[in-house]
């Protein structure tokens, strides 16, 4: 961490000098771990149509946290990614198996889960206010343990995605024929699904809950707008989701909002400007 | 997970109809509807088998029964003369349904790698790989298409390019399911001629639903005709003479003209 200060000291920013406003030197750091995570996994959430299931993995999420809570953690986050990973696989074993539409399938867990959550969180005349930071997120939070723990989600997430993405691509592009080749459509999902509902679990405190799906969809629905093959839809979403991450924080600074919403607005405001700019690339 | 790769030399060194593929029994029942019932066919490789039915019939169904997409009763038997025992067949397969998501930034370069190796496809291209990829694309005269995002592909193009895909490591087995539509005339006659070629170059088993009887008369050497089960089975000129032909297809008055 001291050399992450140390080499902040070049920046031109009153709070980038030594020994000052740590909170934002770590909050800095985190979003640079978690960004490039974030657009990694949204590519494959757009190309697989699951904008609305990643958003339902939140709410399983959040009920994890209330059961965490209930059961006595200090940190329900624990309990939480056990929970989501449970619930991801649920709804994807249930698309998988019934003939109801997935949305359908995701609209009744979704709504299930968060309506659990509150009804589990306020149990016995509980204040609902502690949750709060789940919703809306607190970037500058983050303790360096954290930031610990993120830099292992983000090694762990990349060896994954070295490991899936080719076979996941496939799948995307047509179940049939990735079976015909002999990957098992299912399980990828089911690991893909994990794969997302653990990193938004763990990242949900410090992004917000409200806010957190359009971390995983607007990098990759930018680059969509303008990518022609694989490598430029990766490469313009990580730079997409860096420099939102990294502009959206300072700004929130200066201009005194939650982190997570003004990264969110400039992501929003990239999505619009490669939409319209979409006819020139294509 | 499939790993056979089978070098092009060896396919080309097997000797026909030394190979085939037995079909016993194959039943599919979806709830409470049967939608193939008693399939028992006997297909020879370097042959071409079309199979034709009304709409309904079955016939992608099968396909997706012999690629174990749905679950079927019966069984798939491949024997190989040279190897002697029963085997998996390693199966190459165009689906039907080709309406992929237009939007999508995947070229056909991207496909070829993600099936081909393990790494990322947008990470790492290796020249070597891509040349690969040139050549498989050739065969099909396809390889001006190769930096083509998919969906920007014309019916008849994404045909062909995944017909390279399914011929990429060259199969036992081809299952090709013609899409009902939106293929023009040119790239129907490109197809099947690459498809009869591919039968004599590679000595391949090959299974195609097809809807257009005048192309399976011209290039199929058996032809199945299929409505639930199989009621026919012969060379093309036998099948579509045949009583059960006219009665599928309700074309009494051709045979009245007789």
């Amino acid at each position: 961490m001291e050399f992450w200060y140390k080499l902040l000291e070049i920046l031109p920013f009153e709070w980038a000098k030594a020994g000052q406003m740590i909170f934002m030197k770590n909050a800095l750091l985190s979003i640079i771990l978690l960004t490039p995570i974030f657009a990694l996994l949204g590519t494959m959430v757009v190309n697989n149509r699951m904008s609305f299931f990643s958003d339902a993995l939140g709410h399983g999420a959040f009920t994890g946290v209330a059961i965490g809570g209930l059961l006595g953690f200090v940190q329900p986050i624990s309990s939480a990614v056990v929970f989501s990973i449970v619930f991801a696989f649920l709804i994807a074993l249930i698309k998988h198996k019934s003939k109801m539409a997935s949305d359908t399938v995701i609209g009744v867990f979704s709504s299930t889960a968060i309506a659990l959550g509150i009804f589990l969180a306020t149990l016995g005349g509980k204040s609902f206010a502690k949750l709060n930071t789940y919703l809306i997120g607190d970037i500058l939070s983050i303790t360096p343990k954290e930031i610990l723990l993120l830099a292992v989600v983000l090694f762990l997430v990349a060896v994954f995605w070295f490991l899936v993405f080719n076979k996941l691509l496939i799948v995307s592009v047509n179940p049939s024929l990735a079976g015909s080749r002999g990957i098992h459509t299912f399980w990828y999902e089911v690991i893909f699904s994990c794969a997302v509902a653990v990193i938004v679990t763990v990242s949900m405190s410090w992004i917000g809950l409200l806010v957190i799906n359009s971390f995983l969809v607007l990098p990759a629905a930018s680059a969509r707008n303008i990518a022609q093959n694989q490598r430029q839809y990766h490469i313009l979403a990580l730079v997409f989701s860096v420099f939102s991450g990294v502009a959206g924080l300072i700004l929130s600074y200066y201009i005194e909002t939650a982190t997570g919403s003004t990264i969110v607005i400039i992501l929003a405001i990239i999505f619009f400007a490669t939409y319209f700019l979409r006819k020139k690339f294509a | 997970m499939k790993n056979v790769y089978i070098s092009e030399n060896s396919c080309q060194k097997r000797s026909c109809g030394l190979c085939c593929t037995k079909i016993k029994k194959f039943g599919v029942t979806l709830g409470n509807t049967v939608i193939l019932k008693d399939i028992n066919l006997h297909i020879h490789c370097g042959e071409l088998t079309a199979i034709i039915g009304p709409n309904g019939a079955g016939k992608s169904t099968l396909i997706k029964a012999l690629l174990g997409d749905i679950p079927h009763t019966g069984s798939l038997e491949y024997v190989q003369a040279q190897k002697g025992s029963f085997q998996v067949p390693v199966m190459g397969y165009v689906p039907q349904n080709l309406n992929l998501d237009s939007t999508s930034p995947t070229s056909v370069l991207d496909l070829f790698l993600s099936c081909r190796s393990n790494f990322p496809a947008w990470l790492i291209r290796r020249k070597k790989e891509v040349e690969k990829v040139k050549e498989r694309l050739a065969v099909v005269k396809a390889q001006h298409l190769i930096d083509r995002r998919l969906g920007a592909l014309s019916g008849g193009e994404l045909q062909r390019v995944l017909l390279a895909l399914a011929l990429d490591p060259v199969p036992d087995l081809l299952l090709l399911d013609e899409p009902v539509s939106g293929i023009d005339q040119n790239g129907m006659e490109l197809f099947y001629e690459t498809v009869s070629a591919l039968r004599k170059d590679y000595d391949l088993t090959i299974i195609l639903v097809s809807h257009d009887l005048d192309m399976v008369q011209r290039y199929a050497d058996r032809v199945v005709l299929l409505n639930h089960t199989v009621l026919e089975v012969g060379p093309p000129d036998v099948v579509l003479q045949s009583q059960s032909f006219y009665d599928t297809f309700s074309l009494t008055w051709h045979k009245q003209e007789k």
